[in-house]
């Protein structure tokens, strides 16, 4: 559109290229969540794994550490426009924990994410593999913090943030794509950063 | 709950503005309303992305929550000046009448209030996280909504407290409404409560309200957070209690 707004010059970080468009640099670690943050014990906390077929595994939080873990290194996207770079998390291997819980991923295109607090988000399988997705434990060295998603939450950095569920308590695999909850409310589906895909429809 | 998606969704469009007026609200936080024309309106609570594009083309985007009630072809924001922030200073300092910008919207299915839900509501702000709770609050007055709400606004002191005259005159001509001012730095000589952050005396519990009322609480973080914790130990469903947090997690 041919708008230019009298006035306004920017700030113009850079234009470092990992910032994917219409993001700014954020230094800060904002919170973004559809309720109050949930108290989810360490000895409370499962995952459960449901397979397609209605089969299921669930890891304790000791079950989790006994899965080899990994240092990630990573930027951010959050929807609502911020991206941080070089945030350092622990956590395991998507891959390790769907081979633990013993649930086959046969006829699985997708996945609903579950969440302490009821939210839901949704992906393809295919996103959760191939060591692009972790169970994060640790965030800068120390244990996750409740409003960050502690215990535990999805690290899913390729997408926008929305979809690395905190308070992560459940994979659900699904033969056929089901919307989550920000996605029932008109956020995008798949919502990769380099594309936009911020609402329904981008 | 299970919904299909058929035939893809169109993006939504963006909308050319105009700011119509604008006034300091604070010392620094200022409304600005906005003529769109073809703007479809929207539910209170809701938000819009403001962008704004320099004359190279360069172009920076912002969240904005609405502070009017809903209405096709125009918005109100309030925006809170943030010093070192890139867009906020614009609409805070700069924007005058006729200038253009655009907005796209509405966005924001979940923290949004309309007179169809019968609940009570409990309305919690902390700052500038007042904004997408006024335009429930003006929506209520405006459709004539029986329920009872009640807004519990902290601010700074009296100088921080945004749309300070219409929620007085609120308050007293609109039934049911019941608004509590609190202050973290400072209140008013003959305030009963001491000035701080907030404390469990200051949100009413599930009881005090004659069914469980739909929380909406939207501040910064660590007030959230608060307010969040608060509200569970005061007998609060936390299905019921809907958060939006604005700026960093202080
Ligand atoms: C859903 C939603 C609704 C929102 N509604 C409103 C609204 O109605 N009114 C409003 O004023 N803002 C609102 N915001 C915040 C707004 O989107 C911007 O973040 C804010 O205006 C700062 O933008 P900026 O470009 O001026 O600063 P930026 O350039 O983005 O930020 C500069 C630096 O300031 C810090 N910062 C950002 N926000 C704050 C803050 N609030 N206080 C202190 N430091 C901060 C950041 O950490 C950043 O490093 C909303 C945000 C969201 C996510």
């Amino acid at each position: 559109m041919d708008i230019v707004t009298r006035g306004f010059v920017g700030r113009r970080s850079g234009g470092d290229p990992r910032i994917p468009p219409g993001q700014y640099l954020e230094r800060d670690f904002p919170v973004l969540s559809a309720g109050p943050t949930p108290v989810v014990r360490r000895e409370d906390w499962t995952l459960r794994v449901e397979g397609v077929d209605g089969s299921s595994g669930i890891l304790s939080w000791a079950d989790l550490h006994r899965l080899p873990v990994e240092d990630v290194r990573t930027d951010i996207h959050c929807v609502t426009k911020w991206s941080k770079l070089d945030t350092s998390w622990r956590g395991v291997d998507v891959e390790a924990v769907l081979a633990a819980a013993g649930v086959g991923t046969q006829g699985a295109t997708h996945v609903l994410v579950h969440a302490h607090g009821g939210y839901t988000t949704n992906l393809p399988l295919a996103d959760l593999r191939g060591g692009r997705a972790w169970i994060a434990t640790e965030y800068e060295g120390a244990s996750l913090a409740p409003e960050h998603g502690g215990p535990a939450r999805l690290l899913v950095p390729h997408l926008y943030f929305w979809k690395s569920a905190k308070w992560v308590s459940g994979l659900q695999l699904l033969a056929q794509d089901r919307p989550g909850f920000w996605e029932q409310l008109g956020y995008h589906e798949y919502g990769d950063p380099w594309r936009e895909q911020r609402y329904v429809g981008d | 709950m299970t919904v299909a998606w058929s035939s893809p969704p169109l993006p939504m469009p963006w909308y050319r503005a105009r700011v119509e007026d604008a006034w300091l609200e604070t010392r620094t936080a200022r409304t600005v309303v906005l003529d769109v024309p073809g703007w479809p309106g929207h539910h209170a609570g809701q938000h819009v992305d403001v962008r704004l594009t320099a004359d190279d083309g360069y172009t920076a985007t912002r969240t904005y929550s609405v502070a009017s009630a809903p209405e096709a072809g125009r918005l109100v924001l309030t925006v809170q000046l943030v010093t070192e922030g890139e867009v906020s200073p614009w609409l805070v300092g700069e924007a005058r009448e006729g200038d253009e910008l655009e907005v796209r919207g509405p966005i924001g299915g979940w923290f949004r209030w309309d007179e169809q839900m019968p609940e009570p509501v409990l309305l919690v702000a902390g700052g500038s996280g007042v904004v997408p709770l006024m335009a429930m609050v003006r929506h209520r007055s405006r459709v004539g909504a029986v329920q009872p709400f009640h807004l519990v606004y902290s601010a700074r002191t009296p100088d921080h407290v945004i749309y300070t005259n219409e929620l007085f005159a609120l308050a007293r001509t609109s039934p049911g409404l019941r608004v509590d001012r609190l202050y973290t730095r400072g209140g008013l000589p003959d305030d009963a409560r001491e000035p701080g952050r907030l404390r469990p005396q200051d949100l009413p519990a599930v009881d005090a309200f004659p069914a469980p009322p739909v929380v909406y609480v939207c501040g910064p973080s660590g007030f959230v957070e608060a307010a969040g914790g608060i509200l569970i130990d005061q007998g609060h469903d936390s299905g019921a209690i809907r958060t939006e947090r604005f700026g960093p997690s202080s």
